[in-house]
Order: structure tokens, then sequence, then C-alpha cells
């Protein structure tokens, strides 16, 4: 088994920053909306590099939706930046009329999301955003897992002529992508090789994952572990051939098992090639305050949730 | 046909928009009207030759036709705001604009860009495209049919020539038109963007997020114009939900605010040309239009129940019975 060296721990809204400055430093259609979070999505540098480029919306997150798509006419590449719940449910409507069915060329770029938020508590830990905004025809829904990840999707979303929604997080997580590994937006990524089981997992739950593929490693289980961060499209030809291979199959993500990421791949399997599922996702609830680690703990995020979702996923194929 | 303006009066005294119009047609010195505004009415005769004036209030008079007939067509649709906003969107098109109707691309670049944001007044923006020469006029047949290009409300999905912007969902199309507008300031590019908003519609928050918007960056390559006909679906705006002194929010908002009169096609263009000479002074512009929804047509007038109601064949004979076909029916 490939060995995942931590390189560091960073937050990933630190890589869409440095990833901004440098899709921003490429391509002078760049322009960068913020509703008063600038600090805590690291769009300091951008701002302060283009202030020309760079528009204060003040908290009026239906405007800057607004605002980003109008920018789009005149051939500007808009990356607007809010936390996840305002960059979805809160402008919805917006970002489906006037992004979505406008066809417009806006980034969506959300930060804190899920429970890793922590101590703001369930107002602010949106854990619907990747359903809500699938669901928009010709969106693009990507979930980077690190810092490394998220730096390059930015700069990809850039070159991407279509409406994009990039999540990413809060906490200081482990950097363990190499550093300019290309993001080919709709592309998986595979971290192991194995036969007994495919774990798919997206955002934070990819150290997780790796982590529990380790854990099975020692007790002879082999998994199959793939990086789906872009959640539509969704790499469907991966995820095929793994669980071919494996015949089943463990999802897991930041999120509500209800439209999520689990969901999206059991449609694919029951479609294609049915096989036993079990997803390691929010349990149809809503989060609360606490540290992102004693979230991820209480709401069954963490590496042992998915061991056991494999056991009970494998005993299942077994007996099937 | 001479149309006869004002026939109907407003079921709400205290209406503002009544109290600006009457004013308007008294001419009252101690009137709500600003006294910009009437010194605009004494000039809007010398900006423009009466000739062309006639030659517009002929094309509105096919366009009224063009709007009764579609949504009669397909007995849905909203004729009332459609033909109050008549005379401005000719005047906005045939004569206010530069643009290329031949030569339709999004970006619009050198050009005057349009956004309507109260997206469901669609049939009269559908006929003065299709009359300026964006697409076929016949193509208007096709209104709200299926597999048609002319949607229900506008929207860019079908690649209808002339649309830019998705609209039918109220309150968006300011923040878009900013965005228009703060990106042609980025390209160097001079030309101006124009914007219709309903009155009902100000009542979407969005509206003043954008309003403070505008006024922060100085956004004042933008003329936004409200169709003030003072009536929404369920009734008068004061009584559904009102907008209180409308002139002075706006300018608490920061903005320069102008007034015409939307049904005298002179006002209208002399009004969009001082307002355009008002652009580049760091303040965004908008225009308070007061129209008389369903104007033209005189069952439709005085009340807010042709908002989006089509007529049925008889009314739809008494209608073009009132609207004079000067251009040929699509």
């Amino acid at each position: 088994m490939q060995k995942f060296e931590i390189t560091g721990h960073k937050d990933t809204r630190s890589g869409f920053g440095e990833g901004l400055l440098e899709i921003g430093r490429e391509n002078q259609q760049v322009v960068a909306l913020c509703a008063d979070l600038t600090g805590s999505l690291k769009m300091n540098a951008f701002a302060d590099e283009f202030p020309d480029r760079f528009f204060q919306s003040g908290v009026a997150e239906a405007n800057m939706v607004g605002v980003a798509a109008g920018l789009t006419i005149g051939g500007k590449i808009p990356f607007t930046g809010t936390f996840a719940n305002f960059s979805t449910g809160r402008v919805y409507d917006q970002v489906r009329q006037s992004i979505a069915y406008s066809g417009k060329n806006v980034k969506l770029c959300a930060s804190h999301a899920g429970l890793t938020l922590g101590e703001d508590g369930a107002t602010h830990q949106i854990l619907e955003d990747i359903g809500l905004m699938k669901m928009l025809p010709g969106m693009t829904v990507i979930n980077p897992c690190d810092f490394n990840q998220t730096k390059a999707a930015t700069v990809a979303v850039g070159k991407y002529n279509g409406p994009v929604y990039l999540r990413f997080g809060r906490p200081k997580v482990p950097v363990f992508i190499p550093e300019g590994q290309e993001f080919i937006i709709g592309k998986a990524l595979k971290i192991f090789n194995g036969s007994d089981v495919s774990i798919f997992a997206t955002g934070h739950l990819v150290w997780e994952a790796i982590q529990a593929a380790q854990i099975l490693q020692e007790r002879g289980i082999n998994a199959d572990v793939v990086n789906i961060h872009t959640i539509k499209p969704l790499d469907e030809t991966a995820i095929l051939e793994s669980v071919r291979k494996t015949k089943c199959a463990v999802t897991a993500e930041e999120h509500n098992y209800i439209g999520g990421l689990g969901e999206s791949i059991s449609s694919v399997l029951s479609r294609n090639f049915p096989a036993p599922l079990e997803m390691v996702a929010v349990k149809d609830t809503f989060g609360e305050s606490g540290t992102p680690d004693q979230l991820m703990e209480k709401y069954g995020l963490k590496k042992e949730n998915i061991v056991s979702a494999v056991d009970k996923v494998i005993a299942r194929k077994v007996n099937s | 046909m001479k149309l006869k303006r004002r026939k109907y009066k407003t079921k709400v005294p205290h209406s503002q928009a009544v109290r600006l119009f009457k004013s308007f047609q008294h001419c009252q010195a101690q009137s709500a009207i600003s006294s910009t505004f009437k010194a605009d009415l004494n000039q809007s005769n010398f900006n423009h030759s009466m000739a062309n004036s006639e030659e517009l209030k002929k094309i509105c008079s096919q366009v009224r036709r063009d709007i009764v007939r579609m949504v009669h067509a397909v007995s849905s649709g909203h004729p009332g705001g459609s033909l109050g906003c008549t005379e401005f969107m000719v005047a906005l098109y045939f004569e206010i604009l530069k643009h290329d109707p031949a030569h339709f691309e999004m970006d619009g670049t050198g050009q005057d860009l349009f956004f309507l944001s109260n997206g469901h007044i669609s049939p009269v923006w559908y006929s003065v495209l299709a009359r300026s020469g964006y697409f076929e006029v016949h193509e208007l047949a096709t209104f709200r049919k299926i597999n048609s290009r002319l949607q229900g409300h506008p929207t860019t999905h079908e690649g209808l020539p002339g649309v830019r912007a998705a609209s039918g969902s109220l309150g968006q199309g300011l923040s878009m038109a900013i965005g228009a507008a703060l990106a042609k300031k980025l390209n160097n590019d001079g030309r101006l963007v124009f914007s219709l908003h309903g009155d009902g519609e100000l009542q979407e928050g969005q509206i003043w997020e954008a309003a403070m918007f505008a006024a922060q960056h100085k956004v004042d390559n933008l003329i936004a114009t409200v169709d003030w006909n003072g009536r929404q679906i369920d009734g008068d705006v004061d009584d559904v939900l009102s907008l209180g002194d409308l002139k002075a929010k706006w300018e608490a908002f920061g903005w320069e605010v102008l007034e015409m009169d939307g049904n005298n096609i002179d006002n209208v263009i002399s009004v969009m040309e001082k307002a355009k000479s008002r652009c580049g002074k760091g303040i965004p512009i908008v225009i308070l239009m007061i129209t008389e929804m369903g104007y033209g047509v005189d069952f439709m007038m005085g009340t807010h129940k042709w908002h989006g109601v089509a007529p049925n064949d008889e009314q739809k004979k008494a209608a073009l019975s009132q609207l004079e076909e000067t251009l040929g029916d699509y």
C-alpha cells in the first residue's frame, strides 16, 4: 500500500485563497466578490493585489450572486466568496435563475461547509448544500479534500467555462495531495487499489478514508479508495470500474446522506451494477456547537465509522 | 386613433403615484412633482422631431396589437404591464439604445444593454425585439407555445437574440444590470446599461441590496427605470405593501431620481436623454416612470385585473378596434 505522507496541516479555504490569487494573476478577466467575509475566505491577497477587480458586496448575498452573473456579460469570470450556507440555501433562487438557468460563468466559492465549521453551530453548518447545487441543471459541484487539491481546483474552475459550486472548509486538516497535482474536473482520483471494498470519499472525509483503509489493511481487507472530488458531473466510469471489481461500496462525506455523494453513487450503481452500499454521512439531522473533532465523532464521520461501514457492507456482499 | 390619457382614476386616492400623476396633468405649482421634471416636460418637444415622434407612436400602436394578439392566442400572459410600458420600450429600442439588432452577441461590447427585470411583461419586449430586428416578426406567433424561444418569461436558455438573462422571479434584474455595468467599466466600454423594474417588484429585498451596492461602487453607467403603475396582482401597491415615499427611498439609497410620464413618448425620450447626460457623475440613476397599466385599451385601464389575464375573443376584438394596425400584424 502506498503511504500518504502528511506534508503539513492547512485549511482548505487557504488553498482557495492561493488558487484565486494564482488564477487572478494568470487571467485578467478573473474578478472576485465577497459578502463581508474576506478574511474568512482568505480573499485578502486577491483584494490587495487587484483592488479594481474585487467587489466588496456587504452582507447582501442575493445581490452579490446577481452582480456576479451580470459581470459575466462582458467576459468577466467572477468568483463569489461567502460561507457555504449563504452561497447556496440563502440565495437558491438567485443561483437558479441568474446563474444556472441563465448559463452564466460564475464560480460560487463556499467556505465553512459542513460540521467542521465547529462552534458557530447549526445555523452556519450547512449539510444540504451539495444536494441543493447538484440538482441545478448545468451546475458543476466540487468538494476538494485538502489545501493542495483546493488550490488546484480553484485554478481549474477558473479555466472552465460554466457555473461551478466549489465547496471547502474552515479547519486546518492534513495536507497529503502532492503540490501541483493536476486537477481534472469530473475525473475521480484513485488513492489506493484494492479488491475487497470500494470506498468513495469527498472533502474532509478523504483523509479519514485513507486512515480507514490502513486500519483495514492490517486486518487483511484491501480497500479500493477513490477520491470523488467532483460530485457533478460524476465520474461514473471510475465508480463502476471499482465496484465491478469489489462488488460493494462505502461512501463518505461531510453532508446529509440525503442529497449527497452517497445518493449520487447509489443512483449510478442501481442503474448500472446493483451492489451493497453503505453511507458514512450525517443522518438527516442538523449539527450543533462543538469542536470540529467532537462533531465529526458525534455525528459518525470518523475513520472508525468508515471501518464499521466496510465490515457491514462486506457482510452484506458475502450474504447476498 | 387618438388615445385618451388617464381616462380612469385610481381607486386609491392616497397613492403617491396618483398624486404625482395628477400634479403632472394639472401642472400645479405646489404639486409633488419636481421642478426638474416640469422643465423636462417643457423641453420635450425640442429634443426630437415631431415626425419621428409620430413614427414612434405608430410603432407603439402596432406593438400594442402584438401584445393583445400574443396573449389572446395562448389565453395566458401579462397584457397590463406590457401595454403600460409600450412607449418606454419603443422609445428605448427605436430611439435611445445604441445597439445592433442584426448581430446580437451576449457580451454586447460597444453597445448599450437592456435588462428586463419584471420578466412577466415579456410580450412587449418580444414585440419590440422583433420589430427592431432581433428576430423575425412571425416568431411572435410562437409565444408561450411548446418548443418556442419566446418562453412565458424571458430566458437565454433557448438562445433568443436580445435576451442576456433569465427573468421572471422578481428582484434579480437590478443586480444583473449592475454587474454588466461594472464589466463595461472594467472593459473601458463607454456604453450604458438600462434596466426596467416593476413597482411591485421593489418589494423584493434584493432590489435594495442592489441599490446600496450601486451607490457604494459608483455605478454611474446604469439607468434603472421603475414602471410605477401603482398596481400589482392582488391590487393597488399601496394596499398590498406600500412603497412609501419612493423618491425619498431611492435618494436615501444614494441614487439620483428622475421622473417621467411613461405613456407620453416625447417625455420618455426627453427624460431618457437627460438621464444619459447625467451618467458618469459617480451616482446611479433611477427614473420613476408613471404609467397606466393596460394603457391603450380602455377596458384594461384603471384596474389591476389585467395584470396577468388574457382577453377572450370578444375582448380581443374590442381591444384591436382601439389600436391601429400600422406596420402589419405578424
